[in-house]
């Protein structure tokens, strides 16, 4: 079926989501996703991060639709027509929820571990505005540790729930889950108690913040000062599959292997994670590509740099733009996308 | 604590809770069983969730997340009598305010606190589904509506004895 | 004109012996002996009755939507979690008379060919509950319940089942998580409930109100039940009335009386308490936007507002409100609007799942800042803050409790600004117990 988003067409097979086709154009279309993510069934419709508005509902019946909808959840109808970085109202509502997400969260990007990897540092900086409007006290929490290796930082916890369907979905056991409710809701175990079983390590690399950090990792390096490298090692329990992470000859930390979209390819075990930090554990394979404008890739591995589909002039113009106190009239022109996979 | 186990009379009626839905479908007997289990232990303390949950088959992080999100079980220790008044709009207009100020000051405590004799608790709860006969509260199943500061200090005189 | 209350008074009507005294259960016998399934739903298509929860959708449509595939279980259940601040029609009428709940149960769930069905009572009444538990006892022990009803072959269970105190359990796909012993978090739509309600089957949630009402459409006919009101606004309704008025209660109306009379007549509210004036009414429940004296007796146009869905509503939001549950809260001028709005703001706050970010955040982000208000601490950008903060709730939630927190704070600010400003710029007048700004020329003042 045809479906239209942001004034490109294609086509895609019934079923798709508006997230999933906007994704297929590229990442200068797609929405933000801070609670889907596509490997957790189940997942999405929570942040409203991604909502778009439909302006035909489908070929059929093409009246728009009333609300804006959630891209992640919503299922492409043939003829169906999407604004998302054209439509005025959406960048509005995004906007709003940027300022919602960062209300009870702390501003310690500084000492947090996921900052230069943290999806809400990017949300915010591609859909935010650069003042507060806020002067109540946040809500806060005192960090605990969920077992030997994970760290909870409540406070910075934007209530995805991605953690608690990875222990649903991956490990074999949920002992965490969401306590109480409304904005004192929190991840927790409610008794003390670690999460121990062998895939409980993923709950780290699908936080979209840094509310689950890794604590064999914990102030060892801020992100864009370790290169990261694709390895894989000999398991049994998973695939071995992995990112390894460099500062200098060492390797300070183990990671699932991401996507574009930040999403694990292959879900990796605690020993590969937890335990396995020389560089004779791994067969390495080579600097992983590392994709979009993460400060991760800043000054390293040009040669691997996925170039964004955008072109570098209109991105320069478009920083330019955010630097100068986020003025968004950039977002009207049309990406020059390569036209021939695209109808 | 002596051990968790509900009187053979519950754990019939606890059966029978569990017979109301189709097979496989027990946990959504969670909300009564956790009634039954307040009444009977007065709070939900981690030991009786956790009774609760192998009463159901299902892991204990899921009856705390239930039992957490709903505000009628205490998760903490409470008093004999919690009192339980409606702080909404409806019961404020009809002067809920100055009864609960002398309902707080009568017992010498405050909002979520328990007498030091543990006779008393008092809770602040949204609207009670009474609106029209307020100001209220609530003592386990009890309605106590139209109340005035007189009525209130009937109420605790009577549970005190 | 009482269809659901008229016998209410009626000593010992919640006995079932009584209730059968005075008619009650002739329409489970009329339905399951004469009438087929579809008959009972066309009635109910006939009779306009729309949903009395407070969406006023129209009941019989929403039952026309159940699917219906061969060989998967269909579940009535009926929304009995009422906890919209103003509103207790649901209360009073299953604490009263049981059976007329029951009734309309058996009469609705024989219409979808439920064969299970659910009654979800609020858990703070759980003495309502007790009331019901053994009114279905009753009902069992006469064969109006179970298997074979009355020898017509159709077989239904009725059970209750309580809540935790959530007021989000009355948004329908939030009540079927809590009644599948999950935490009341709503669901994304689509699917709705018609075809993926209860366990994924489809399932019908309605109000005690409508499912009550279906009795009396089916012994006297969906005509006639849409003969009593005005337009699209039939039958009765239940109205819950409370604050400063002489007679607080709940009232049974044709629809279509105007909100004068039901405010000053004797039958109904009785008027504003002696030597007080009519400041501002909340007409239906806390989550529809308050209207001053003057735009609630007439609207903006001029004419007699009246008690049906479209004359409440007329004037859109901008001099408008909405019928919604019939939560029927009336203020004199001792009222105190920002304090009033700081009541529901902080129950939206208390009562939001956290589910999703817009109502989370947003919630507790007006709650605060009209409490800094309230207390001598606003300062006087923080009220467009606040009609802006309503209107990035509004309409981007899962579920309808972002709209129902964003409305009355914008409703709030839209009608008596001056209120908020007042409490700024005199946070030494206004912090005083029993302050009231006392708004020049308004009519309450007079």
């Amino acid at each position: 079926m045809k479906v239209t988003i942001d004034n490109i067409t294609l086509e895609v097979e019934p079923g798709t989501t508006i997230m999933q086709a906007a994704r297929m154009i590229g990442p200068e279309v797609a929405p933000p996703a801070m609670c889907y993510y596509e490997p957790l069934k189940g997942s999405g419709g929570k942040c409203r991060a991604c909502l778009v508005k439909v302006t035909a509902g489908s070929e059929k019946d093409p009246r728009p639709m009333p609300k804006l909808v959630p891209a992640c959840i919503t299922a492409v109808q043939d003829g169906m027509i999407v604004e998302n970085t054209v439509n005025e109202d959406v960048l509005e509502t995004r906007k709003g929820i940027v300022e919602f997400l960062l209300l009870n969260h702390p501003l310690d990007c500084p000492v947090c571990d996921q900052a230069g990897e943290c999806h809400l540092q990017d949300f915010s900086f591609e859909h935010g505005v650069s003042s507060t409007r806020t002067v109540e006290e946040r809500n806060t929490f005192e960090p605990t540790d969920l077992g030997p290796n994970i760290q909870l930082h409540m406070n910075r916890c934007i209530l995805c729930y991605r953690c608690v369907y990875t222990a649903d979905q991956i490990t074999d056991g949920r002992v965490h889950g969401v306590m109480n409710r409304g904005d004192h809701a929190e991840i927790s175990t409610y008794i003390e108690k670690a999460i121990d079983n062998d895939f409980s390590g993923n709950v780290i690399d699908v936080c979209p913040v840094g509310a689950l950090t890794d604590k064999t990792y914990r102030f060892k390096s801020r992100v864009w000062f370790s290169k990261p490298v694709d390895a894989h090692c000999e398991c049994s329990k998973c695939s071995g599959k992995a990112t390894i992470w460099y500062k200098g000859e060492e390797v300070i930390r183990v990671t699932g292997r991401k996507n574009m979209w930040g999403e694990v390819t292959d879900f990796i075990c605690n020993g590969c994670r937890f335990d396995k930090k020389k560089t004779a554990d791994w067969v390495i394979e080579g600097p992983t590509n590392v994709s979009r404008h993460s400060v991760i890739s800043a000054n390293k591995y040009g040669a691997n740099l996925i170039k964004p589909a955008f072109p570098v002039l209109q991105a320069a113009r478009d920083y330019k733009q955010i630097n100068d106190d986020r003025d968004r009239s950039f977002v009207g022109i049309q990406p020059a996308l390569p036209k021939s996979k695209k109808k | 604590m002596s051990k968790i186990v509900f009187p053979a009379e519950t754990l019939e009626l606890v059966k029978k809770i569990i017979a109301r839905y189709p097979e496989g479908k027990q946990k959504s007997a969670i909300l009564p069983i956790l009634h039954l289990a307040q009444a009977e232990w007065k709070w939900c303390s981690p030991e009786v969730m956790d009774y609760v949950g192998t009463l159901m088959s299902i892991s204990p992080i899921e009856v705390y997340e239930v039992a957490s999100f709903y505000t009628m079980f205490h998760l903490e220790p409470v008093g004999e009598h919690v009192i339980e008044y409606c702080r909404t709009g409806p019961c404020c207009l009809m002067g809920g305010v100055e009864v609960y100020d002398h309902l707080k000051k009568r017992l010498k405590i405050n909002t979520g606190e328990t007498t030091k004799d543990g006779k008393f608790t008092i809770k602040e709860v949204e609207c009670l589904a009474a609106c029209g006969w307020g100001p209220v509260f609530q003592i386990r199943e009890k309605y106590y509506m139209h109340l005035t500061n007189e009525k209130v200090d009937q109420i605790i005189d009577e549970l005190s004895k | 004109m009482k269809i659901l209350t008229e016998h209410i008074d009626v000593p010992n009507i919640d006995t079932i012996d009584v209730f059968m005294k005075h008619g009650g259960y002739s329409a489970v016998k009329k339905a399951l002996k004469k009438m087929s399934p579809d008959e009972v739903t066309e009635e109910v298509k006939k009779s306009g009755l729309r949903g009395r929860g407070g969406a006023g959708f129209p009941m019989g449509m929403k039952w026309s939507f159940l699917a219906k595939p061969e060989g998967v279980p269909r579940y009535l259940v009926c929304n009995a979690d009422e906890s919209e601040p103003g509103t207790f029609k649901d209360h009073y009428l299953m604490w009263k008379s049981p059976h007329t709940l029951i009734e309309g149960m058996i009469v609705s769930s024989f219409a979808l060919g439920a064969n299970t069905s659910y009654i979800y009572v609020r858990g703070e009444l759980m003495y309502v509950i007790a009331i019901l538990e053994k009114a279905i006892q009753e009902a069992y022990d006469k064969g109006l319940l179970g298997k074979n009803i009355l020898g017509s072959g159709y077989d239904l269970d009725l059970f209750v089942q309580p809540g935790g105190g959530a007021y989000i359990c009355g948004e329908e796909t939030a009540l079927l998580e809590s009644l599948e012993g999950k935490r009341g978090n709503p669901r994304n739509k689509p699917p709705f409930p018609a075809v993926k309600g209860l366990w994924q089957c489809p399932t019908v949630v309605n109000n005690v109100e409508s499912i009550a009402a279906t009795s009396w459409i089916v012994n006297n006919g969906g005509d006639a039940y849409a003969a009593i009101g005005v337009g699209r606004s039939t039958g009765t309704k239940l109205i819950s009335a409370s604050g400063h008025i002489k007679k607080p209660g709940v009232y049974e109306i044709p629809l279509g009386i105007t909100v004068e009379d039901f405010i000053y007549s004797d039958e109904w509210c009785g008027g504003i308490r002696d030597g007080h004036k009519l400041k501002a009414v909340v007409a239906g429940g806390s989550s529809v936007p308050i209207l001053p004296a003057e735009l609630i007796i007439t609207t903006a146009a001029g004419e007699k507002r009246l008690m049906t869905y479209e004359s409440l509503s007329d004037g859109g939001f901008v001099s408008g409100t909405m019928l919604g549950s019939g939560g029927f809260v009336v203020m004199d001028e001792t009222a105190c609007i920002v304090h009033n709005t700081l009541t529901f703001a902080k129950f939206y706050h208390h009562e939001s799942c956290g589910q999703c970010s817009p109502c989370r955040e947003g919630t507790g982000w007006m709650d605060k800042v009209i409490n800094r208000i309230e207390h001598g601490q606003g300062r006087i950008e923080d009220i467009d803050l606040l009609v802006d903060v309503a209107k990035k709730i509004e309409g981007n939630t899962i579920c309808p409790l972002g709209d129902a927190a964003a409305w009355p704070v914008a409703a709030a600010i839209r009608h008596f600004r001056d209120e908020f400003e007042w409490h700024i710029e005199h946070p030494e007048l206004a912090t005083k117990p029993g302050a009231v700004f006392m708004r020049k020329g308004a009519s309450w003042t007079k």
